[in-house]
């Protein structure tokens, strides 16, 4: 029998189950972003048969890695920029948690840019949520990899020089294998996104726009924003590689020009995932490696038996 | 230094060898019976400069390296190119007779291989001169010739062993079954006819005028040849730990190393990732679903492991990390060994630090004391890092294979079942109080965890300031309470240190003598065997080896350093780190302390802790030939 029950259990879930009894309130400002990155993950969770207590959210540090605060699922709240090696070894010991790490922009594409990188590039079976609002919140209003070339905050008084970082490309780059773009002002669309995501077999990327009322008043509201999967005019084959790089490039240099496109961009249906791969090298057990602990006819090998080669 | 061993130089380029031929010589040796205790010294190059491996076999138990050598097997440095004055590298043909002929012992032997190094070169070494002042015995040997003649050139390693056997009148079959193990085919019938044709040709042709024979040696029970780092990696197994992530640095890449070949073979999982932030950060992951998990590093790379130590400290994931020291500062000197680290290691990471830190002393230790480290982790929620460096690392020494047969211990620790969290305290509630504070209820600072994919258990873990539900908080009151039961965690792993275990310190010595010497880590068992001379020659001195770095075994040191009128300290760093760690924590004894210091990037030699000892305890008032620096404590 299973030490983790809650895993796998078949039943009506609220979404309510996912709100927290009597923790604080959110600190978030009024109108900002985030919000809807909550309460999309509250809804597709519940939609795609979680149940809160085999969910583990893993956040870093800002207004976006309070996320888990809010949610009452596991979390780990890690530190700056570290959300994804903590996730992704979560899920390697146990490959039966729906792992869902979150970060914001300045969190995940900066600091831990090189996780993100190397996550992507490994295609761990997990989703990742990025809080893009094209500045630091928390630390009060800085300029981020993805704030626009010319952003003027106190830490970049002139303007920043800087040509903004590329999430999407750069994801597709690394080798993820989704990578969507949604945006707080379109729940629906969130949601449904953040349920593909969930349930695909590999590195789920998000991007998702959040707004941030306090600190970027001049950034677009990501609306009006165009669905590419719904109008006419963008048709791309999300399952192309080539194609998808072409619309995301388009889309990266759209949205500082104030047309907000969403939509999914890429799906690989074909590469197995990290997890995949290591099974069928024989690096990675079939069972969950923490079950073993909780085994008690699990024959422990010795370090004795590995001592033929040193006589 | 005692007549009835031999310690035996091979000395060559990296990648000519050195390693794979010496392992085979050591283990032959210690079928006959011998103690063994080997030394490794290699530059930070893949391929040339000057390297060898020192074999001490002796009918008795050894601990260190030994004072000097008294067998040198002098290979040329085959990848040794286009030496020019002015070469950066300087004329590196010759070094494996050149750079080793101050260390070898007076009778000793010497033989080289003609066929690599030029006689004109040898001529420039005053090589005869020095060998008759000294009464060394020097063969000069066509290996390479002999090995070319079999058809490999590269087995002039072979035909250098069986000379070796012949001149040390050894018999070939350990050496033989060694071989007829490791290799098949034509390799192997070619290296058994250089060997045989070699050890033959030096019986004929030579006359053995030399004292240096292998001494005899009789073991009770089966033994194996084991390193540092096979004794972390073998400790960690047998505690049930698997997972593991790393990033490659010498010279902790060693223990990665043997871990990521075993673990996949034990149904454990092994990760090479993007850096060090990245590796910790992975064993805290998989710490925090339920894995018994590792990581490490050597000091640059520990240094990124600054933010997730932090982390599992306040977060309270149980975390084992290991940091091999080399010396430093920056990438310092890759492969040479130092004990500069133990600051860094204690107290990096922001924030009053929740680590425990032991340093083991010899092999044995290293053994025990990983099981110990991953033991409190577990049970008391704590990351522990286990301090040891290049030395310990990569020597090799006999054990007793019985050393090894032990029970697994793969339990969690303080992590609850689905039945015991039904029956927690927080039924009532409905919300699984993680990090209860109430000091009733956690007397020894341990609030038990849950697991995620647990029924009735979720939870927050937060590297920020939290409730005892998970979440975060800045309440004045509660932020007492949670870093007052994260303090008592400490105090009661030093009692269970103190009470339920043997000490984690070694003693050794004559136990009334007023002076005394104080090491720490790697430098045990040559102090040890210091003292066992110092004794020997009619002083009265004590030793001890710490391993509790922290938390600190203050009752014990203060008892030691009570009984003695002065110590020496013995360690290698500039910064004398210990002995400051030492008065930090006592608060007294300063003018009773010297050190004894050494960072030439060498160990020490039990002979220059003699020295040491005569010149700054023992009345004699000689400068010291070594290098090394003696430094007064505060105090004094």
């Amino acid at each position: 029998m299973s030490a983790f029950n809650a895993i796998g259990e078949e039943r009506e879930i609220d979404r309510d189950e996912f709100t927290p009894g009597n923790e604080p309130q959110p600190t978030w400002c009024p109108g900002c972003g985030d919000f809807g990155v909550l309460k999309a993950l509250k809804q597709a969770l519940p939609e795609v048969g979680r149940n809160p207590e085999e969910v583990l959210t893993v956040t870093g540090i800002g207004c976006s890695g309070k996320l888990n605060s809010y949610l009452d699922s596991y979390g780990f709240h890690t530190i700056h920029g570290r959300s994804l090696p903590v996730a992704r070894a979560a899920k390697l010991a146990n490959p039966e948690l729906e792992v869902v790490a979150a970060g914001g922009d300045g969190d995940g594409y900066g600091i831990g840019g090189n996780h993100f990188i190397h996550t992507a590039r490994e295609n761990h079976d997990m989703t990742y949520i990025v809080f893009n609002n094209e500045v630091f919140g928390l630390t009060k209003g800085q300029t981020s990899p993805t704030s626009p070339k010319g952003h003027k905050s106190k830490t970049q008084p002139s303007g920043s020089a800087k040509t903004p970082i590329r999430p999407l490309s750069q994801s597709l780059n690394a080798g993820a294998g989704y990578i969507a773009r949604t945006a707080a002002v379109n729940p629906n669309q969130a949601k449904e996104i953040i349920k593909e995501a969930i349930e695909y077999d590999g590195f789920a990327h998000i991007d998702f726009l959040t707004q941030c009322p306090t600190w970027n008043k001049d950034a677009k509201q990501y609306v009006p924003y165009i669905d590419i999967q719904e109008s006419d005019d963008y048709e791309h084959d999300i399952n192309d590689r080539a194609e998808a790089s072409q619309m995301m490039f388009e889309t990266e240099n759209k949205l500082y020009e104030g047309e907000v496109l969403t939509g999914r961009y890429y799906v690989d249906d074909e590469s197995p995932s990290y997890q995949a791969e290591k099974q069928a090298i024989g690096e990675m057990p079939d069972e969950p490696l923490v079950e073993r602990y909780f085994d008690e006819d699990y024959e422990w090998e010795r370090s004795y038996d590995l001592l033929d080669r040193h006589k | 230094m005692t007549d009835d061993e031999l310690i035996w130089r091979i000395a060559g380029g990296s990648g000519d060898g050195i390693d794979s031929t010496s392992q085979n010589f050591a283990k032959a040796l210690m079928r006959s019976g011998l103690d063994i205790f080997t030394h490794r010294h290699y530059p930070s190059r893949i391929r040339g400069g000057h390297t060898y491996v020192e074999i001490r076999a002796a009918g008795h138990e050894v601990q260190s390296r030994g004072d000097g050598y008294n067998f040198l097997l002098a290979l040329g440095d085959s990848f040794a190119r286009n030496p020019k004055e002015e070469a950066v590298y300087g004329d590196e043909e010759i070094k494996p007779l050149s750079e080793n002929l101050d260390e070898l012992r007076e009778g000793g032997v010497i033989v080289y291989d003609s066929g690599l190094l030029e006689e004109d070169d040898v001529a420039e070494l005053n090589l005869e001169e020095r060998a008759e002042e000294n009464d060394w015995h020097v063969f000069p040997i066509d290996l390479r010739g002999m090995a070319k003649e079999h058809g490999r050139e590269v087995m002039r390693n072979t035909a250098g062993v069986g000379v070796t056997a012949a001149l040390l009148e050894m018999e070939l079959d350990h050496i033989e079954n060694l071989m007829t193990d490791a290799m098949s085919g034509d390799v192997l019938e070619a290296n058994l006819s250089i060997l045989r044709d070699a050890y033959e040709m030096a019986q004929e042709e030579y006359e053995f005028e030399h004292d240096v024979r292998a001494p005899t040696g009789e073991h009770d029970e089966e033994q194996v040849l084991v390193s540092g780092s096979n004794a972390i990696a073998y400790g960690a197994l047998d505690e049930g730990c698997r997972f593991i992530a790393g990033y490659p640095m010498t010279p902790w890449t060693d223990v990665f190393t043997i871990m990521s070949q075993n673990l996949p073979k034990m149904g454990g999982i092994s990760e090479q990732v993007e850096d060090e932030i990245a590796a910790a950060a992975l064993a805290v992951g998989a710490s925090h679903a339920g894995a018994k998990a590792m990581s490490g590093s050597s000091g640059g790379g520990f240094a990124l492991m600054s933010e997730p130590l932090g982390l599992a400290e306040m977060t309270e994931t149980p975390l084992v990390l290991v940091e091999s020291m080399r010396a430093g500062p920056s990438t310092g000197m890759p492969t040479k060994p130092e004990q500069a680290d133990l600051e860094h290691v204690l107290y990096t990471s922001q924030g009053d630090s929740q680590r425990v830190v032991f340093a083991p002393g010899n092999i044995e230790e290293a053994y025990d004391q990983t099981r110990m480290a991953f033991h409190v982790a577990y049970e008391y929620q704590i990351p522990t890092i286990l301090i040891y460096d290049q030395k310990l690392s990569g020597e090799n020494k006999n054990v007793d294979e019985s050393f090894f047969d032990r029970e697994p211990n793969p339990s969690l620790g303080s992590t609850l079942t689905e039945e015991e969290l039904k029956e927690a305290a927080h039924e009532a509630t409905g919300k699984f109080m993680r990090f209860q504070s109430d000091p009733d209820e956690t007397e020894n600072g341990v609030s038990p965890r849950s697991l995620p994919g647990q029924k009735g258990g979720r939870y927050l873990a937060s590297g920020n300031e939290h409730w005892p539900s998970g979440h975060i908080a800045e309440d004045p009151d509660n932020r007492v309470l949670q870093m007052d039961r994260r303090k008592r965690k400490i105090e009661s792993i030093r009692a269970e240190l103190d009470e339920e275990h043997d000490s984690q310190q070694t003693y050794f010595g004559d136990d009334s003598a007023d002076l005394g010497i104080i090491t720490w880590g790697s430098q045990q068992g040559t102090v040890e065997e210091a003292v066992e001379r110092l004794n020997d020659d009619g002083h009265s001195v004590k030793g001890i080896g710490v391993s509790d770095m922290m938390p600190f075994p203050e009752q014990e040191m203060t008892e030691f350093l009570e009984s003695v009128d002065e110590a020496l300290v013995v360690e290698m760093n500039a910064s004398a780190q210990f002995r400051g760690l030492l008065q930090k924590e006592l608060g007294r004894f300063g003018p009773k302390l010297t050190s004894m210091l050494k960072y030439n990037g060498n160990p020490f030699e039990p002979g220059e802790i003699v020295e040491g000892f005569e010149i700054r305890l023992g009345g004699d008032s000689a400068e010291p030939t070594a290098q090394v620096r003696f430094e007064p404590a505060a105090g004094d």
